[in-house]
């Protein structure tokens, strides 16, 4: 939206974007379609970034979009209720007008670092939603890449998310392979059971390949460890950081780690650069 | 350059308000701040540190930037039409002036801050050199003269007895000079001997100020190196965390937005937050910075480290407000010291 004359956007001004659909994943993730009043896709965007969406009275909140810029009638996000907003969005009813502002931060580099690797996906529950991204822009350019591998796990198998994708989408991919785990067992689940960090050591993936990896920092911090263990180096595998976000531009100093912001310079990060920030995320 | 007597200011003041908001500090209340004049006003160039700093002006301390409407499953924004009328803030002091440019590196750069690039480019910024720099001043840490005309500035001043010396640097400048004209008197040779003299005297001032050893440029800005110092555990025991220091700083730029709900019809504002609250990092899987220690960190290490890592300069000026300001007599000036930023 413009400040009245046509050539300055003000970045802190929302434009009127619509829910077009609301589907509940589990218990307290729901993934929200959303497009312009008039129809099509709010902005364009690369797979990582994220947008600031906006209910007033309630206020604003940063996600991750969650589809993949491929997909040009819509962008969808997939939310978690933890809070004011959230809440405020879960109950929402279709075809609500809400607030959008982004694309914000950087991405996963899809057209650069990835192309032609092996890729290897490591989510842990709403962590798929960043990750979902890069995988169907993957799946929609599959030649460009090489062998996928999907690893992902959740508390019990209703806490995971986009169930289409993961248990049918996914594995039908050509030389593609979804390996899916919850925490403890439960009956009639034939997939894995156990954390996500120890399923990943069990596999034991070769090298040859980048690793991205989504999740609670927790999940992040073993899974790190065990690739390490495996053999990867730092600079094969991709993380993202979250903290409390404001502004989204890097101006209103909420979210920075030594003197990088990450609403600007992150969220996605390569873990040698991580391992250059002061430990304060 | 020109000059007008004391007495005559405030036919001068009456002058600009004709066609500007004019700001000056005005002593109110037992304390000298900006504020805009009237006339009559006190107007008071003998306090140097205003209580709170002029980037008011530009980054207000709190300000609406879009009112709201939903109704039934309809969302209207309505961004608020910003001020037309230009403004002028006279006797802005040199540290103050530079932090103004400090902020410019934040806001100004892509994606550009429309609410303060607004703010920016409709104020006349005439600035005010000093004499007689006060026991907490150290803008000299950071290379800024009392007397020096900073980057940015449209008119520079000084008052020397009562005579008002008024010298035009920014085409603003120029142009305010211009409709000023039949108050301002030319300077004679003797007034600009005068003028040399009180520089000089002033450079010899500074050098001898309570801080005037206080020299960032000796820290050693290893980040992490710092980041992990000891020294934080110890230093920032005593900050109770009330973040004064942050709110009367000319060169803090931390912010929040929020909603004011006026039950289906409200507004967004933003207004100035402070990094040494606990709340200011909170997320709903924890906080990166759970003790005051850290957050303490965190304001020392972005005024002395992260920031000139980001723009080559200290967001530090010097003006020494936080000195007198903290309650538990805790300062920038400490930190520094501690850090190894001390000439001996
Ligand atoms: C880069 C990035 C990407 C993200 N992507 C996603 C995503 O794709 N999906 C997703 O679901 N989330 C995502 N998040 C997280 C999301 O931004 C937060 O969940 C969201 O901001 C919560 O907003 P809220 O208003 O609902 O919560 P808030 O009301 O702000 O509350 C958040 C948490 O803080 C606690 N809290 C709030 N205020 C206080 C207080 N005064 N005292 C004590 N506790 C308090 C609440 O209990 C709650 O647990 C992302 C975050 C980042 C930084
Ligand atoms: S830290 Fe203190 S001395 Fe430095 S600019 Fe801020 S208020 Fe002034
Ligand atoms: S340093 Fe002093 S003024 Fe700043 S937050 Fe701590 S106690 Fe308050
Ligand atoms: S969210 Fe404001 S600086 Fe990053």
């Amino acid at each position: 939206m413009s400040c009245g004359c046509n050539d300055h956007i003000d970045p802190l001004i929302p434009q009127i974007a619509v829910v077009k659909s609301i589907r509940s994943d589990t218990n307290d993730v729901s993934t929200f379609r959303v497009e312009k009043p008039e129809g099509g896709k709010c902005f364009d965007f690369k797979p990582g970034q994220c947008a600031m969406v906006s209910v007033p009275p309630i206020g604003e909140a940063i996600f991750s979009i969650t589809s993949s810029p491929t997909e040009t009638e819509f962008m969808e996000f997939s939310i978690k209720r933890c809070g004011k907003v959230t809440e405020f969005l879960h109950n929402l009813e279709v075809d609500t007008e809400i607030g959008v502002r982004g694309p914000y931060g950087n991405n996963f580099p899809v057209n650069e670092e990835l192309i032609g690797k092996d890729l290897l996906f490591i989510a842990g529950g709403i962590g798929l939603a960043p990750l979902r991204s890069v995988i169907n822009y993957v799946m929609d350019n599959r030649k460009d890449y090489g062998k996928v591998d999907i690893v992902y796990g959740a508390r019990t198998s209703g806490d995971l998310v986009h169930r289409n994708e993961i248990f049918a989408n996914w594995p039908a991919g050509m030389n593609t392979n979804v390996h899916l785990t919850v925490d403890r067992e439960e009956e009639g689940w034939e997939g894995n059971v156990g954390f996500v960090p120890n399923y990943v050591k069990d596999l034991k993936f070769d090298t040859n390949k980048v690793a991205l990896v989504c999740g609670p920092p927790i999940m992040i911090k073993y899974v790190l460890l065990g690739l390490e263990e495996l053999g990867f180096k730092k600079d094969q595998v991709y993380t993202t950081l979250e903290l409390k976000m404001k502004c989204g531009i890097g101006k209103c100093g909420r979210c920075n780690i030594g003197d990088k912001y990450v609403c600007k310079d992150g969220p996605v990060f390569r873990c040698d650069e991580i391992q250059q920030l002061p430990d304060e995320y | 350059m020109k000059k007008i007597t004391e007495e005559k200011l405030p036919e001068l003041y009456s002058h600009i308000s004709q066609n500007h908001d004019l700001f000056v500090p005005i002593d109110q209340d037992d304390s000298v701040n900006f504020s805009l004049w009237k006339d009559g006003a006190n107007v008071n160039f003998d306090v140097l540190k205003t209580n709170t700093s002029p980037k008011k002006y530009i980054f207000p301390q709190c300000e609406t930037f879009f009112n709201f409407k939903s109704e039934g499953k309809k969302l209207t924004i309505e961004r608020i039409k910003s001020e037309e009328k230009p403004y002028v803030v006279f006797g802005v002091r040199p540290c103050d002036a530079k932090s103004f440019r400090l902020l410019d590196n934040v806001f100004l750069s892509e994606p550009m801050d429309r609410l303060y690039e607004e703010k920016r480019n409709r104020g006349i910024i005439v600035s005010m050199g000093c004499n007689e720099p006060e026991d907490t001043c150290f803008c000299n840490s950071f290379s800024i003269l009392p007397n020096s005309i900073q980057e940015g500035v449209d008119v520079f001043t000084l008052k020397l007895g009562n005579k008002i010396f008024w010298e035009a640097i920014s085409e603003n400048g120029v142009e305010l000079t211009n409709k000023l004209s039949d108050l301002l008197d030319d300077v004679t040779e003797g007034d600009l001997k005068e003028i040399e003299i009180a520089k000089s005297q002033v450079n010899e001032k500074v050098k001898e100020l309570p801080f005037s050893n206080i020299d960032p440029n000796e820290i050693n800005r290893d980040l992490n190196e710092l980041f992990q110092s000891k020294i934080w555990d110890e230093i920032s025991k005593s900050c109770i965390g009330c973040g004064s220091c942050t709110f009367v700083c000319p060169t803090c730029h931390c912010y929040d937005i929020q909603d004011y709900d006026g039950n289906k019809s409200g507004e967004r504002y933003r207004c100035w937050d402070s990094c040494m609250y606990s709340e200011f990092t909170l997320m709903a899987h924890g906080n990166p910075r759970t003790t005051q220690k850290e957050r303490f960190r965190q304001r020392f290490m972005h005024k002395l480290v992260y920031y000139p890592n980001n723009f080559d300069e200290y967001a530090c000026v010097g003006c020494g407000r936080c000195v007198g300001k903290c309650p538990v007599n805790m300062n920038i000036t400490k930190v520094i010291r501690k850090l190894g930023g001390e000439n001996q």
